[in-house]
């Protein structure tokens, strides 16, 4: 894989888009990158961190991101950002002014948009934010076009002084397919920040002459998309249907549709509507295919063409072939039977925590506890809304936990009276965009108990580095943040701020019984390393002895999956009732040896695993000395 | 084949190697000249969930998702999850299944059961099925991690190129990165390949 890094112009490569926006990154003489974890973003800085010549970070979110890579546009550098769809609703402040002061190094935003939400609490379109704040955005549809268009999108951004959107869905960022690389780095010297706060301090003054600057600059712009040959017409025969479409959409209309004519959008706003209105002409029937809102195609009705799009397509999700053939064949009137197709009786196979996750014993804790109400977060930890847990009531943006607790906290109803309100929380979750909620409630003299899963790690991205992991993007060794610390200079009293380890069950069950009794904010505080990275320590296996399994199931409660149920059984109690057992086993190949579980068994029927015996041989061994 | 374009679904679990399995087909295919495409739904997969890879590659490539009905092989990493993308096979395709068995939590704790004879069920739909215990070759070898070039092997004469066109790829591969394992991995190749022939 490393040897992409520095390879030649001319070479070739299998790589995903997300890689490919990487090496672009390096050629265009990027000097400052910066992101926060977000699928299907994440690889985008992964990979440009192998690169030794620029300078890359993850930042705490994606706001701070962007401000980090305005502020060396400033300084004259060449400066890259990299977010998923949602990352753009937190970073939108910054580049909605930004895109009005303008711009100085070439500044490039490359969002990911999750069409189809393979890992997504919503689905965008972040096509919006370049109407939203004037900004021309590039769509690529594979890797190819994404190494090619971010080469671009740095000059473009220098020339008309705006920053430029990459706007990249999950089937460019994880698709790997060739790339042939046109060029090795190109260093950008930066001139250094040059003065002049009529042009930077954005006070309603300085701000109001800008904005006709940035209206001409779109009509400019316009100009420069329709001569733009980012926006392509590959002439078809079949003339009763052209397309226009863009990203990863226009594959699907070419693998579907291969003699009609077709018009890919590459740069996609403003959009080319002459070009599009003369493509129009030559087809019988226009057919608009974008994912996933109709921006493309209201436009381009407002422009007086007739055009078909969201009223024969879906108006979310991916746009596959599968979905436009039955689409366009009843457009053109032709029969289309959709293919029968057996499906066969498997049960679902959801994510789930992992063997000794230390989300499992804050989950088990708050599973076994009556009258909360648990706000939970973005997260690995967001996973405790399934089985068996069923012990987290919402889940909506990055921090949102704090917050949301606190106001369900003060606009309580009326089955709330006798409610406990519970965050749940991650360490990186909790940089992010926690903190201040935190803050508020401490402020406003809010009542929430807090769960600061603190694992070490952003986890469910793959386990990158945040202020609370001491290494930084590079594993380079990094100031740590002491939580607790952090929470007390927020206003939690010392009292109230309960480290604990999130293996010992009877502990947690009982911090956690305890803080929600408290009439003021709590913050209990877990302290185990997620277990997927390099920072879990693995032990022996541990097994039930089945003489000692009394079946109560308490085990299984837990959630880890290296626990399965061996057998049941149906038990009568001693008032005449029956009462279903439940006997467990350990599988040996996936327990971890983290030993929480055996917090959950009264008979103490788990139990680690013995070494094997040493083999004691009958006769002494004869050592043969070879010296 | 149609089309001149060779599909291949790569489906298991989380953490099994599908997707370095679909990388090293994609490699193969890249060296005999092929312009080639892959894709993957594993969002959230590496907690247990499905994974599917998906290696389109011929003349040239456009959409990188293989359709259901689509797929001329279908190489499954787990029994169940043979069964649950078998729909994505053409009725000429192959599927080549190592019969390994995963129960996620949702069956090892009795909400849902396991199919019985997954693949009895697979062959019942008449596709050809090749399926053997990779994990056993694997253990016999001395690495468990060698399911994933076993399962390769297993499927590589039922290839448009040369088998020893993908067996390079991966023994080239770890002789590059991890040398200590190129002989092993070549010797799992082959015995996959034996058992698929069986």
């Amino acid at each position: 894989m490393n040897a992409v890094v520095h390879a030649l112009a001319e070479s070739r490569y299998l790589l995903s888009g997300n890689e490919a926006v990487a090496r672009a990154a390096w050629e265009a003489g990027v000097r400052v990158a910066a992101a926060y974890p977000g699928t299907p973003a994440t690889e985008i800085l992964e990979n440009i961190a192998r690169y030794p010549e620029l300078y890359s970070e993850w930042s705490v979110n994606e706001k701070v991101a962007v401000e980090v890579a305005i502020g060396a546009s400033l300084a004259g550098s060449r400066a890259l950002a990299a977010m998923k769809h949602v990352g753009m609703n937190v970073a939108s402040d910054a580049f909605m002014t930004q895109a009005l002061a303008g711009v100085v190094g070439g500044l490039v935003i490359v969002v990911a948009d999750d069409v189809g939400l393979s890992s997504s609490q919503n689905e965008q379109d972040s096509r919006y934010w370049g109407r939203f704040g004037h900004m021309p955005i590039l769509e690529p549809s594979d890797s190819q076009e994404a190494y090619e268009m971010v080469k671009q999108a740095f000059p473009l951004s220098e020339k008309y002084e705006v920053p430029v959107i990459i706007r990249m869905t999950t089937r460019v960022c994880h698709v790997k397919a060739m790339v042939t690389f046109t060029g090795e780095r190109i260093e950008h010297r930066a001139a250094g920040f040059q003065k002049n706060s009529q042009r930077w301090v954005m006070t309603p003054a300085n701000a109001k002459p800008r904005l006709p600057v940035m209206h001409e600059r779109d009509r400019t712009l316009r100009e420069v998309a329709e001569a733009s040959d980012l926006n392509e017409i590959f002439v078809g025969s079949d003339h009763r249907v052209g397309f226009v479409t863009s990203g990863p959409a226009f594959m699907h209309v070419r693998e579907t549709f291969p003699h009609a004519p077709v018009l890919k959008i590459g740069f996609s706003h403003p959009a080319p509507l002459a070009k599009i209105c003369a493509f129009a002409a030559t087809v019988a029937t226009l057919v608009v295919v974008e994912e996933t809102e109709p921006l493309l195609e209201n436009e381009i009705r407002a422009a007086g063409i007739a055009v078909h799009g969201k009223d024969i397509l879906p108006r979310f999700g991916e746009l596959a072939p599968g979905v436009l053939r039955p689409a366009i064949k009843s457009l053109l009137g032709e029969p289309y039977a959709v293919p029968n197709r057996p499906q066969a009786d498997v049960f679902p196979r959801p994510p789930t925590m992992c063997a000794s996750c230390p989300h499992l014993g804050p989950y088990f804790a708050l599973s076994h506890l009556r009258n909360l109400n648990i706000i939970g977060d973005i997260g690995c930890y967001t996973l405790g809304a399934g089985h068996p847990w069923n012990a987290l009531d919402t889940c909506t943006c990055m921090g949102a936990s704090l917050s949301m607790a606190h106001g369900m906290d003060k606009g309580r109803g009326e089955s709330d009276e006798k409610k406990h309100m519970v965050a749940v929380i991650g360490d990186s979750t909790f940089l992010h965009m926690g903190m201040q909620g935190l803050l508020n409630m401490v402020y406003n003299r809010g009542n929430v108990t807090v769960l600061l899963l603190d694992n070490r790690s952003v986890g469910m991205t793959g386990g990158q580095e945040n202020p609370g992991t001491g290494e930084d993007l590079h594993g380079q060794a990094a100031p740590r943040v002491n939580f607790a610390k952090l929470v007390e200079a927020l206003g939690v009293r010392p009292e109230r701020i309960r480290m604990v380890d999130p293996y010992e069950l009877p502990t947690i069950v009982k911090l956690v019984r305890e803080e929600v009794k408290m009439n003021e904010p709590s913050v209990i505080i877990t302290d185990r390393p997620c277990s997927l990275t390099d920072r879990f320590e693995r032990f022996k296996s541990y097994q039930v002895l089945d003489n000692l399994c009394t079946g109560c199931g308490n085990c299984i409660d837990l959630g880890c999956p290296a626990i399965f149920v061996t057998h049941r059984e149906t038990a009568a109690t001693k008032s005449g009732k029956t009462r279903e057992l439940v006997f467990a086993g350990i599988d040996a190949s996936s327990c971890t040896g983290c030993h929480m579980c055996v917090g959950t068994c009264a008979p103490e029927a788990i139990v680690q695993m013995q070494p094997q015996p040493l083999q004691i041989p009958a006769q002494p061994i004869r050592i043969h000395r070879h010296d | 084949m149609t089309d001149g374009i060779t599909n291949i679904l790569v489906v298991g679990i989380g953490g099994q190697g599908v997707m370095t399995a679909a990388e090293m087909l994609a490699r193969a295919a890249l060296a005999q000249g092929f312009d080639v495409k892959k894709t993957e739904v594993a969002g959230m997969a590496q907690r247990g969930g499905v994974v599917s890879s998906h290696v389109r590659f011929g003349h040239k490539v456009y959409s990188p998702q293989i359709e259901p009905g689509e797929a001329d092989l279908l190489i499954g990493f787990e029994a169940a999850e043979a069964l649950r993308w078998f729909p994505y096979l053409r009725p000429t395709g192959v599927a080549m299944v190592n019969t390994l068995r995963i129960a996620p939590p949702v069956v090892s704790t009795g909400l849902y059961p396991y199919p019985a004879d997954p693949i009895g069920e697979l062959a019942a739909t008449g596709i050809e099925v090749h399926a053997f215990d990779a994990g056993a070759i694997a253990e016999a070898l001395g690495n468990s991690k060698l399911v994933n070039t076993i399962m390769l092997g297993a499927i590589s004469d039922h290839l448009p190129f040369p088998a020893e066109v993908l067996k390079t790829c991966i023994v080239e591969g770890f002789r590059a990165y991890k040398p200590k394992l190129a002989e092993v991995n070549a010797e799992a190749f082959e015995a996959g390949r034996g058992k698929a022939k069986n």
